[in-house]
């Protein structure tokens, strides 16, 4: 059985907890490159997608994908907001009228969430944003066939230890020049997370994608 | 932190409802949004909107009233607000004559105000936007997200807003609040950090003994940290980098802007603007006006910014016009 609305809830309460958990990590890591309120964000949007969430019962995975996509928009703000939202509402739109998702389903919906975040934020690789996780990783999806969790997790990990040695050149990073080297981005902490939470679902509930 | 708020992840809130009861004559909540908008309206008027983060207050919400906003989009602290409460803010702002949206050059809320833009469209209101980057204290460059808005916006504001009292359609509003947009250059510096409420600590340290030229109203990353330095050394290298830009010369004739951060006081600021008052005697640049006060903050940070606008016969007419707002009175 691939991916089904019961599944995306459980990535959405993985991710939150994790969200939560680490909300002054990452508001942390934005002190040391940003303006310091990225985790405080996140840790709004996801309680807020949580609550929304939890008053429908929904149909598809789609639906559901598209509540939380809308509530981050709304209640995340800053550029976390339409980025992260734009990501999971490209999902929602690409996964329309599937109850399950499979492999081939969830690597076009990563396809098209990355090419959301690309047009939003009108960043490239190597700028030390969020991009530097989601374009690795749907690479990553393009050159499999099944889904390993254990390597999709490491894969996602990878690419956000990278942003690390990376000088910004989008966000408010980009301010910091050279000092911004260093220190992870605080977008791919979050990225991580997401992707993270999806692979652990997946590998718990014994989804096969 | 010590801070004089009941709950750190409520004070956009109880700071809107406390603006709107002092100045009810002035401006009201739009129920159940983060929008602030005017009383009166002018009828077929193009609407003026700007907004981002709280805690530049009096920005921006401070700006609407008749002769500059017509809303403003007051998002959580140093965040840009969603594009739903913008989509509120052009609404609330829209008489069918168009909507200009000023946006300071920050990733978020360029983002957000563009989303908010293409829902506003699809709701069939004509919206158009302005981008404010008038920071030299960053390198101007379209491959990076390029140069910050800071306090020059209140200029901005005030331009487009006098401009759109003239009954000028959205296009002639747009092109005015361009020209401000081109000769306004503004740059800060800091004295000590400040704290966003729901963080409970400061943003970054600085030590007693030091100041940062060309820091962001969030507290970004200036040009140099180095030690406190006096006013007048201070006015020189503000005004030297803004002169290097190239759009202020000799001749010309300039509105100027001091601009507190949050805990500089008056004396201060105008101990530093008789300095920029004879720096820019001595290079010839005539001083049309001068604003001394608080118009962007950044909650408590201490420091300062100066702004210098180009001015010519249009620009002087359009910051001359009236301007009946809770911070910019002319």
């Amino acid at each position: 059985m691939g991916l089904t609305t019961k599944h995306i809830q459980l990535w959405l309460q993985k991710t939150n907890e994790k969200i939560q958990e680490n909300k002054t990590y990452l508001t942390e890591l934005d002190q040391a490159i940003g303006d310091g309120d990225h985790g405080i964000n996140m840790a709004r949007g996801f309680e807020e997608a949580i609550k929304k969430t939890a008053e429908s019962d929904y149909e598809s995975p789609s639906d559901l994908l598209k509540d939380w996509a809308m509530t981050l928009i709304s209640k995340v703000g800053g550029a976390s907001g339409p980025l992260f939202g734009t990501a999971i509402l490209k999902m929602s739109m690409s996964v329309k009228g599937k109850a399950e998702i499979n492999y081939a389903e969830l690597t076009t919906a990563f396809e098209e969430a990355l090419a959301g975040i690309l047009q939003r934020g009108h960043a490239a690789e190597n700028q030390k944003t969020l991009v530097d996780v989601w374009s690795p990783i749907v690479r990553f999806l393009q050159e499999n066939t099944a889904f390993d969790s254990a390597a999709f997790t490491n894969q996602a990990k990878e690419a956000m230890e990278q942003t690390k040695d990376m000088q910004a050149e989008k966000g408010r990073a980009a301010y910091l020049k050279e000092r911004s080297i260093g220190h992870i981005d605080p977008g791919s902490a979050s990225s991580f997370y997401l992707l993270q939470s999806l692979s652990e679902v997946i590998e718990k509930e014994g989804v096969t994608v | 932190m010590k801070k004089l708020i009941n709950d750190p992840n409520n004070v956009v809130e109880e700071m809107m409802k406390g603006m709107a009861a002092a100045h009810h004559d002035v401006l009201k909540h739009v129920p159940d949004t983060a929008v602030l908008t005017r009383v009166e309206r002018t009828a077929g008027k193009v609407g003026i909107v700007s907004g981002g983060g709280s805690g530049h207050e009096p920005s921006h919400a401070g700006f609407v009233g008749k002769g500059m906003l017509d809303a403003a989009v007051c998002g959580p602290v140093f965040t840009s607000p969603g594009p739903d409460q913008v989509l509120e803010g052009i609404k609330a702002a829209d008489s069918g004559a168009g909507v200009l949206l000023v946006i300071k050059n920050y990733s978020g809320d360029v983002m957000n105000f563009e989303m908010a833009m293409e829902l506003a469209e699809m709701e069939t209101i004509t919206v158009d936007k302005v981008i404010v980057n008038d920071d030299v204290a960053v390198e101007d460059s379209t491959y990076t997200t390029g140069r910050r808005g800071i306090a020059g916006t209140v200029f901005v504001h005030k331009i487009a807003g006098a401009k759109a009292e003239t009954g000028a359609p959205l296009a002639e509003v747009k092109a005015s609040a361009e020209k401000a947009i081109r000769n306004v250059r503004s740059m800060g510096m800091a004295l000590s950090a400040c704290t966003i409420p729901a963080a409970g600590k400061p943003g970054f340290e600085m030590a007693e003994n030091e100041m940062e030229i060309g820091m962001g109203i969030h507290g970004e990353p200036g040009i140099e940290r180095t030690l406190l330095k006096t006013a007048d050394e201070v006015a020189e290298e503000l005004i030297s980098k803004i002169l290097q830009d190239g759009v202020h010369k000799s001749g010309d004739e300039v509105a100027v802007m001091i601009n507190g951060l949050g805990s500089t006081p008056l004396m201060e600021l105008y101990i530093l603007n008789g300095k920029v008052s004879d720096i820019l005697e001595e290079k010839g640049i005539t001083v049309y006006k001068t604003f001394v006060g608080e118009y962007m903050t950044a909650i408590e940070m201490a420091g300062c910014s100066v702004s210098l606008l180009k001015l010519d016969d249009e620009l002087k007419e359009l910051l001359d016009a009236p301007a009946h707002t809770t911070a910019f009175r002319m």
